[in-house]
């Protein structure tokens, strides 16, 4: 028998191992064929959920509407589309609206989408979704049989189909979903998640990945195309980068990457980078007045600061001219948009003479008032930097401002929401498709609320804004609520409760092999049940 | 041993209750950072929220509340993710241990083996270059190394993943425990360079004090080998310093674990702790810091077990 020693051993197993350790240094090359494949998304936050009906915002959205079906769906032009609801019909007096659902419909653990379920998900949004105006126009919601679903409505409600949308009405089993437990905390929005969409739930380590497997029974024929979408949660924006450069992560949204490396990646062989799919959340960047705090108060303080700050220096110098400058309180995708309300250009003497007619002189060494900047914590790109490069335009009008950095979201929202204890905040809000869902919030009087995140925080209140709010959330002719608009973000850039700075610069960053991706107002927070690799 | 066994236990006790307190000081509500996650919330929602993770109940009671449950085993869910901590926890230990664990042996292990060949000619080029190696280590910030590594050896010459702690779908057995490996070198080593000039210099110097002394000049006289003076006669008393920091050491270990598992996107309890402190998710950041002072307590007194395993002399003298 060979007599092994110590030292061999050990000398053999090192060797051994560093072999298979350098075979399994080799890049990963693999190609991808038309159909079936792995997509590989990255995602620079990990969700606390992944279920839409209890949790806004991408982190769940993204990976949410992979795995639940929705009654309708949007196309790029605002367009409703049959999903869940092969079609749908207003009754005459606009106060009913009847879904007439496919029959083919499965959820994933095999029991068949019925009416009942969505009935079901209707009262449940309504219940816990944040956005309470989303819904609040239902009166009732029945199942006729099970495929027909009858919504009752107590006023018209123009956002009503848009509320249908997969990110906003996730589509739940009754039988999982309504078992009495907490739908806010309910241990299935994480783990074992169960819908109708185009992925079924396979995996969630927190922090690390989601792994969806294609639904081989989904309603739509021949769809999903991919095989497995992978949630690759990496934080750091380096490494976002080097992954997506080496092919490792193919496809990331609401830009987890620096505006420099988009800049980079858009002269990129592999990679491409656009600002499709971002027309329904719609996000604004403004910095926002604290109008209840001295001299906030006086409407020509506000503006002064408004005419003092230099958007086209953020938008063009600081943001690299990837993203645009905001006029309004509706994003430029939206069809009721506007721009014709006053712009603000940038203009020190104007902002000065404001200053003096409303009494704010400066002292012996040139200042008029000190004031604070807060930011959300995490956004330092749009957030502190903006605030910081605002701080210096300010001092140009004699105005001392202390960029504060909070340490965290908590207490910035206790600062802002909680005590409005603040002179100015650099905010991010979206508008979330309809005005009635993420406009009408920031500016309404009745959404004045201590302690509410994202609620009315500058503390704004205008009756005729109210009144303009109240009638364009029952108008459902169009073109007249294109006007009721109009005059709401007239009045609201007047008044200048918020100034509007730009669009939040979001991209989506993706292979040029992918092709069928969702470029819809939702972008990627729409079904990638078309999305595939090229040939 | 007894004694120290009872004061582990102390120690970690505390830290559980200052830590309880402590947290509680800082500014934010959990409540309103959930919401605002969420997307926004009614005040009827926030009082929901703050019923279903008991908010709502006086300070001393959430801590009897919280502390019975610990006797138990059970330290809550988590308040971002809605899962038992204890999971959570469980999840990311190893993951760290594997880290720190191996960055400790790059570190004590390179950096003796260092600082006893400098010992051997302190004066030589060898010595001067460990010297030099140590002074540049210990300078270089952990998380700017972790970024030219990952520049330099992920990218333009691309032999090593970005980060994360495997790939997808890499099946257990061999293949599995490979793909950690490779996935563990560079974090690893970006820890370990800046303890390991540590090492060496403290190596280097207790080596160069050993071997003035008697034995070894008997040792030399006897006719033994050098590599045996050196590895065997003298590292043996030498090291003695080496272990000794490194008990002391491995909290800093753990510090610096935060700061790579963050550049790395290594799924451990550091980075972990540092999201949660953003998410101002206190039963998971109470959790860690509970793991992490058991960890340095239950290291401590291995090192203490080591200390007494290398140097018989404390063994048969009580260990004081």
């Amino acid at each position: 028998m060979m007599k092994v020693t110590k030292r061999k051993l050990i000398a053999t197993t090192l060797s051994g191992a560093l072999l298979a350790l350098a075979s399994s240094m080799v890049p990963n090359t693999a190609t991808h064929a038309a159909d079936g494949g792995e997509l590989v998304l990255g995602m620079g936050y990990s969700p606390p959920s992944l279920n839409p009906a209890v949790q806004s915002g991408f982190g769940a959205g993204v990976p949410g509407t992979q795995i639940f079906a929705s009654p309708l769906r949007y196309d790029e032009d605002w367009n409703p589309q049959p999903y869940l609801a092969k079609s749908w019909n207003f009754s005459d007096d606009g106060l009913t609206l009847t879904l007439d659902l496919v029959d083919n419909a499965k959820f994933h653990d095999g029991e068949p989408v019925k009416a009942s379920d969505v009935v079901f998900s209707i009262n449940a949004v309504k219940a816990n979704h944040p956005f309470k105006t989303m819904l609040a126009a239902v009166d009732n919601v029945e199942a006729e049989g099970d495929h027909k679903v009858i919504i009752t409505l107590k006023h018209k409600h123009p956002a009503l189909l848009l509320a249908m949308s997969p990110i906003l009405l996730p589509v739940m089993p009754e039988h999982i979903y309504g078992d009495g437990q907490e739908l806010k905390t309910h241990p299935r929005n994480l783990t074992d998640v169960v819908g109708s969409g185009p992925f079924v739930f396979k995996e969630f380590v927190a922090d690390q990945h989601i792994i969806l497997e294609k639904n081989p029974d989904f309603f739509m024929e021949g769809r999903p195309k991919l095989d497995r979408l992978v949630f690759k949660i990496v934080r750091d924006r380096s490494n976002m980068l080097l992954s997506m450069q080496r092919g490792d992560i193919h496809y990331n949204s609401y830009t987890s990457l620096t505006l420099r490396d988009i800049k980079r990646i858009q002269g990129s062989e592999d990679l491409v980078a656009t600002d499709k799919g971002y027309a329904g959340v719609g996000p604004l960047s403004w910095v926002a007045f604290n109008t209840k705090r001295e001299p906030w108060t006086d409407k020509r303080v506000r503006q002064a600061i408004a005419y003092a700050i230099d958007k086209n220096f953020i938008v063009n110098t600081m943001q690299l001219g990837l993203s645009r400058r905001a006029t309004g309180p509706i994003a430029d995708g939206s069809p009721f948009y506007t721009p014709d309300v006053p712009n603000y250009d940038y203009d020190p003497d104007k902002a000065m003479a404001l200053l003096d007619e409303a009494g704010l002189k400066p002292d012996g060494d040139g200042v008029r008032m000190n004031i604070t900047i807060d930011w959300i914590p995490g956004s330092t790109e749009f957030g502190k930097n903006v605030g910081e490069a605002i701080k210096a335009q300010l001092k140009k009008i004699g105005v001392n401002a202390t960029v504060r950095s909070l340490p965290d979201f908590g207490s910035w929202i206790g600062q802002i929401a909680g005590t409005n204890d603040y002179d100015l905040s650099m905010e991010s809000v979206f508008n979330w498709g309809d005005p009635v869902i993420g406009v009408h919030r920031t500016y309404v009087t009745s959404n004045i609320r201590k302690g509410v995140p994202f609620s009315n925080t500058s503390l704004y209140s205008n009756p005729r804004v109210d009144e303009l709010a109240n009638m364009a959330a029952l108008e459902t002719d169009q073109e007249k609520r294109k006007a009721l608009y109009a005059e709401f973000q007239k009045i609201i850039t007047e008044d200048v409760p918020l100034h509007f700075l730009h669009v939040v610069p979001y991209y989506t960053v993706h292979s040029k092999k992918l092709g069928g991706l969702p470029e819809g107002i939702w972008g990627s927070m729409a079904p990638f049940d078309r999305a595939h690799w090229l040939e | 041993m007894r004694n120290k066994l009872l004061l582990a236990v102390g120690l970690v006790a505390s830290v559980v209750v200052l830590n309880f307190f402590l947290i509680r000081l800082a500014p934010g509500d959990p409540a309103l950072t959930l919401a605002g996650q969420a997307g926004g919330a009614s005040e009827e929602t926030l009082a929901s929220i703050r019923q279903i993770y008991g908010l709502d109940k006086p300070l001393w009671q959430q801590f009897f509340i919280y502390f019975g449950k610990m006797l138990t085993g059970d330290l809550g869910n988590s308040y971002y993710f809605n899962l038992p901590v204890v999971d959570i926890i469980l999840e990311r230990v190893f993951p760290t241990l594997l880290l720190v664990l191996s960055s400790l042996f790059i570190s004590v292990g390179l950096g003796t083996f260092l600082g006893v060949l400098a010992a051997r000619n302190p004066h030589g080029p060898l010595g001067y270059f460990v010297t030099l190696f140590s002074l540049t280590g210990y300078s270089i910030p952990t998380f700017w190394l972790g970024q030219m590594l990952l520049i330099g050896l992920a990218w333009y010459w691309p032999y090593f993943p970005v980060g994360g702690m495997s790939n997808f779908g890499t099946e257990g057995g061999i293949a599995r425990v490979l793909d950690v490996a490779h996935h563990l070198v560079l974090p690893s080593f970006s820890l370990g360079l800046a303890f390991m000039a540590q090492y060496s210099r403290v190596s280097r110097a207790s080596m160069l004090e050993v071997l003035d002394s008697d034995y070894i000049r008997t040792a030399r006289a006897k006719g033994a080998a050098e590599h045996s003076i050196l590895f065997v006669h003298a590292l043996r008393n030498a090291v003695l310093p080496v272990i000794t920091l490194a008990g002391l050491q491995l909290g800093q270990i753990l510090s610096g674990a935060v700061l790579v598992e963050a550049v790395f996107d290594w799924p451990g309890l550091g980075r972990l702790a540092f999201d949660s402190i953003l998410r101002r998710d206190y039963p998971t950041i109470l959790g860690i810091l509970f793991a992490s002072a058991v960890m340095v307590v239950v290291i401590n007194l291995a090192t203490d077990l080591v200390y007494r395993w290398v140097d018989p002399r404390i063994r048969t003298s009580g260990g004081h």
